[in-house]
């Protein structure tokens, strides 16, 4: 055991032993997920706040039900819609929040080093959920636990990272993530949705998607966000699905094992073609879905574990 | 009368740093390297260095509209204990300096707090919204001492060339901010694999260099006397270089920020690293040491941006973007003369003389008859800076917590003395 964090802020902060451990113990909450009694006590006691700055239904979705499942209780608060419209600033609701002694905060925001600045403020462990276009470790994570469950190890690789690379948190944990287990990436995107200083990155860089897919084991594709289909981005959705839409077509590049990836919420038609995107025998992203919960688990779990070890000798001198 | 001996003076006129000494009598330089006159009060610099004070081009102080942030009398104060004898304060304030009657406000107030000199910039368009000529000719009269809408644009070319065009024909100094706002809208960092990491929107250093060919071409149409506020990425200084040789009235500066850190201090969002333009990379940082080593960069100003603690924690994206330094100008300045990048007359040239000669002020020299406006400094004193100690209003400095080097010991404004050091 060797993972001590304190917040889970970003894959940047682990190392390839810290990612093992996580995977390790999502296996076994996978099988814990697919019984009928999906209880364990690991949170029990434990209270958990999922603070989200920006709508999301999945990643809310799963976190409560990791949770839930963990036998924390668990709080979610959409905070778009109440107090920040009355003018309180980021930091003074966590501090509210925080008087209430949650143990978990799981945070999603819309800028980038939202969530850090949070985690410098409160003393629970903090849990990024996706900040701005920064990045988003649990989506990281489950990928991870996707790619090795399918095929049997998450080392030398060469895997595929298709689409909106520019403003995805997700291709940044990704790149982060695979580059850390040594696997060999590519980046395949319009020079427009390419981030700046790419060629710094340590990625081999494709225009061409059929050149990109070449040989790859593994294709992640990328949500496009509809406000960037209008002409200022790319010239238009079909033109962007006739160059950077995966189809069978361009799969046939990959490797024939090749396996389909895909964060959700999908647009069918406009980054992946739906036939193919349905495709048992290509496509992972229902078992994305299914990692993603445990993978959560797993993060809540040892977060908590550090946690309880810090408050030490404090935790069992509680009169109840 | 005082008379300085065992000084080190610092004469960036001549570009000399020698042993002498100096005498101030009403409120001039009276005589330098003479003996001392009967009845002075001897001072005795200790070998340490006596320079002209520094004239800040660009300061911003929250009066009229944001008191809280930095008053005339806490600028000034902050300006004097950081060797600052001259406060060239800018119109970005709440409302806008843009008429006569605020800018005669402003004069009487900070003539009545604070402790050294301080001239007024007004605005060029009226509440600096790029529209409308605010009245350059009464402006002047009444002191205005150049014309700026800081970091807002003028976007509209004609209006920008009308009112360069009539600046021209009053001899009135226009002082701009390169930045085409198109590619830089939203942005808060420079473009590049830590930005992009980071995940924070960024601007290329490219809209400094087309906002600068931009106003080029109109220095060139209207023949209007120009400074460039900020010039901050080695790309700009061939078109800076171009447009001096081919003898526009062009001048240019940089911030001690940009001088002194890079892009990679932003580290983990610090938003006392964010500043308008954002922080280059270490290349830019470099080739700014060098041009100001040439003089193609001919000034160094704090930019002084005070910035409470609520609009500085924030997320980097939303923060706001400026740092205080008034107080931290010269001990930064010194890591420039530390590391031998440049010795103190070219940097008292570009902090003091070149912005004095740039607004015809008198100040800014050590020379017969100028102002005995005068700085002793010990340039190898070190601290640990605390931005709670700062004589600013706002703590908003990214030097919080950092060894520096170099302390005014003693300022002086027009022969008396206005800060000692305790």
């Amino acid at each position: 055991m060797t993972f001590r964090a304190r917040h889970l802020l970003g894959i940047e902060h682990l190392s390839p032993q810290d990612i093992v451990t996580v995977l390790d113990l999502a296996d076994r909450y996978v099988d814990l997920n697919r019984r009928t009694m999906k209880q364990s006590d690991a949170l029990r006691g434990m209270t958990q706040i999922n603070m989200f700055f920006e709508a999301s239904t999945r990643t809310l979705a799963s976190f409560e039900l990791a949770g839930k499942r963990l036998g924390a209780d668990v709080m979610n608060m959409g905070v778009s819609q109440s107090s920040v419209k009355k003018g309180e600033t980021l930091l003074d609701t966590a501090m509210t929040l925080n008087a209430m002694h949650p143990d978990l905060l799981v945070v999603r925001h819309p800028s980038s080093g939202a969530v850090n600045l949070l985690a410098e403020k409160v003393n629970c462990a903090v849990l990024n959920a996706g900040d701005g276009r920064h990045e988003h470790p649990t989506q990281a994570l489950l990928d991870a636990l996707t790619i090795r469950r399918a095929k049997g190890r998450i080392q030398r690789l060469t895997v595929a990272i298709c689409g909106d690379i520019a403003h995805s948190r997700v291709a940044r944990s990704n790149l982060i993530l695979l580059g850390k287990m040594e696997n060999r990436i590519r980046l395949i995107a319009p020079p427009t949705l390419m981030p700046n200083g790419v060629n710094e990155f340590g990625c081999e860089v494709f225009d061409d998607m059929a050149k990109g897919l070449e040989g790859c084991d593994v294709v992640m594709m990328l949500r496009l966000q509809k406000e960037r289909m209008d002409g200022a981005f790319i010239p238009s959705e079909r033109e962007y699905y006739h160059r950077y839409g995966l189809d069978a077509e361009k799969l046939a590049h990959a490797k024939p094992d090749a396996i389909v990836m895909h964060p959700g919420p999908m647009n069918r038609g406009v980054e992946i073609d739906g036939t193919l995107a349905d495709d048992i025998n290509r496509s992972v992203i229902q078992e994305q879905v299914e990692m993603g919960v445990a993978v959560r688990m797993a993060c809540m779990d040892l977060l908590a574990r550090n946690l309880k070890a810090e408050r030490g000798a404090k935790a069992s001198e509680v009169i109840v | 009368m005082i008379h300085f001996t065992n000084a080190r003076l610092i004469d960036p006129e001549t570009l000399t740093d020698s042993p002498g000494s100096l005498t101030v009598e009403n409120g001039l330089i009276h005589a330098i390297n003479a003996p001392a006159p009967a009845g002075a009060q001897i001072f005795d610099c200790q070998s340490l260095p006596l320079a002209p004070g520094i004239v800040d081009l660009g300061v911003q102080i929250g009066e009229p509209g944001e008191r809280h942030k930095e008053s005339f009398r806490s600028a000034g104060l902050a300006a004097a204990a950081g060797g600052i004898t001259t406060i060239i304060a800018r119109p970005d304030t709440n409302p806008a300096i843009d008429s006569p009657e605020l800018l005669e406000f402003v004069t009487r107030r900070a003539r009545e707090a604070s402790p050294v000199r301080m001239h007024h910039m007004a605005a060029l368009t009226k509440g600096r919204q790029g529209q409308q000529m605010v009245e350059i000719g009464f402006l002047l009269d009444a002191g205005a001492i150049a014309f700026t809408d800081g970091d807002h644009v003028t976007q509209n070319t004609k209006t920008l060339s009308r009112c360069m065009t009539y600046a021209r024909s009053l001899n009135a100094l226009i002082i701009a901010h390169p930045q085409d706002p198109g590619l830089s809208a939203g942005a808060s960092a420079t473009t590049s694999k830590f930005a992009s990491l980071r995940g924070i929107p960024a601007v290329s250093p490219m809209a400094e260099r087309m906002a600068f060919d931009r106003d080029m071409a109109l220095v060139e149409m209207t023949g209007v006397k120009y400074h460039a506020d900020q010039i901050t990425c080695a790309r700009t200084l061939p078109a800076l270089q171009r447009a001096k040789a081919n003898g526009l009235d062009v001048t240019a500066g940089t911030s001690i920020h940009h001088l002194t850190l890079n892009e990679l201090d932003v580290g983990d969002y610090r938003t006392f690293f964010k500043l308008t333009p954002p922080l280059r990379s270490e290349d830019d940082r470099l080739a700014m040491v060098q041009a100001v080593a040439d003089g193609l960069i001919d000034t160094i100003s704090s930019y002084h941006t005070p910035a409470d603690e609520e609009s500085k924690r924030l997320p980097f994206e939303e923060a706001a973007s400026g740092a205080v330094g008034l107080q931290t100008l010269l001990p930064a300045a010194m890591r420039l003369y530390h590391a031998g990048h440049l010795d103190l007359p070219t940097l008292f040239r570009a902090l003091s003389l070149n912005p004095a000669k740039r607004l015809n002020l008198p100040q800014g020299r050590l020379a017969v008859g100028a102002p005995a406006d005068l700085i002793l400094f010990d340039p190898d004193a070190p601290f640990l800076l605390d931005r709670f100690k700062l004589h600013s209003k706002s703590k908003n400095t990214p030097f919080d917590g950092q060894r520096m080097e170099g302390k005014v010991l003693g300022t002086w404004v027009a022969g008396t003395r206005v800060y000692a050091e305790s």
